[in-house]
């Protein structure tokens, strides 16, 4: 599992927005992935080496200070955005 | 035995499980409804087939997380039964009451389709109208049953004997072709360390009468309730 936490962005106070990236796991077969992939050498293009399908959530929350935006973030994936026995996350923060 | 079928926001396959144990099995049998937070004295808990929460985010994930559930892991966590079928399979792995997870299909098609399994493990409860070997047929219908885990867990399931059924073909071999879904080491049910909760993808429940041309399901809901109490493994463990 990743959790890569960049810098917060500048937002009003205590209201922060993450971006919320999730992968299939690396070593995990993808279908949906390599479906694509397929789809893609079909129509033309020759030069993709790789495709993972992922989904992303934009979370809006409020929080008493970066610290505490994040570890929240970080549960929310942990124990419901992400299942990481099969896929990666990643956390990005935007500006609102 | 007092059989309670857990209703979610989409579950399609509920009424059919209560007509078996209900009607066929003549069982008490209710209905509990996922927003509720007692399991009303059932000493089987159910959780039947169908696309609870329409299967948003992944399939299982969001009835993971419904009120009932946690009664349902005190339940099972205090060894009562507890049977995900399908859908419910997809639930148990979620709340991470089973090991594993699921993928879509290799093939990426929602499958519908009658699976031949071998059963894997008879001195659970759960089989003992079976014997260890015993090749059953019974349908398939989903899009996310492809198993999966680490490699470590894998060798830990199997080594504690976990695996209940497998995909096989009609003789009773593992061969790729018989495993439609993809799913690792051809795994279609597991149960949990202490054999009281069990998940497979196959719907026994749809094959559990003569007038459907099949029953080879029934001996799997007839072991659910078989014995009374709350112990998964059968006192006179076979092997």
């Amino acid at each position: 599992m990743t959790s890569q936490t960049s810098r917060h962005a500048e937002g009003p106070e205590g209201r922060f927005v993450a971006r919320v990236l999730v992968y299939p796991r690396a070593e995990v077969l993808d279908p949906q992935g390599r479906a694509i992939e397929d789809a893609l050498g079909r129509i033309g293009f020759d030069g993709v080496r790789r495709i993972r399908a992922g989904k992303s959530f934009e979370v809006a929350l409020e929080a008493a200070d970066e610290e505490q935006a994040s570890e929240a973030v970080d549960r929310m994936c942990r124990q419901l955005l992400a299942n990481p026995i099969v896929e990666d996350y990643t956390v990005e923060w935007v500006s609102e | 035995m007092k059989c309670g079928i857990v209703v979610f926001p989409g579950s399609n396959c509920d009424h059919d499980v209560y007509h078996v144990l209900s009607h066929v099995l003549e069982q008490e049998t209710t209905f509990l409804w996922h927003q509720e937070t007692s399991l009303e004295g059932c000493e089987l808990v159910v959780l039947p087939g169908g696309f609870s929460y329409g299967d948003y985010l992944r399939a299982g994930s969001m009835a993971a997380h419904s009120p009932i559930m946690a009664a349902v892991r005190r339940h099972a966590e205090a060894g009562g039964r507890v049977l995900g079928i399908c859908n419910g399979f997809q639930m148990l792995l979620e709340t991470g009451l089973l090991p594993g997870a699921m993928r879509r299909n290799r093939d990426l098609r929602f499958l519908s389709v009658d699976v031949h399994l071998r059963v894997e493990r008879d001195d659970l409860t759960w089989c003992s109208s079976y014997r260890r070997g015993d090749v059953l047929r019974m349908p398939i219908a989903h899009a996310e049953g492809n198993y999966v885990d680490t490699g470590e867990a894998l060798d830990e399931l199997e080594r504690r004997g976990q695996v209940v059924f497998r995909y096989v073909d009609a003789a009773g071999r593992r061969e790729p072709a018989a495993n439609l879904n993809g799913s690792e080491r051809a795994i279609a049910g597991v149960c949990n360390a202490g054999g009281n909760v069990l998940g497979l993808m196959p719907h026994p429940e749809r094959c559990a009468e003569e007038m459907l041309g099949n029953r080879d399901g029934l001996g799997l809901l007839a072991g659910a309730v078989a014995g009374g109490g709350r112990v998964g493994a059968l006192a006179a463990a076979g092997g």
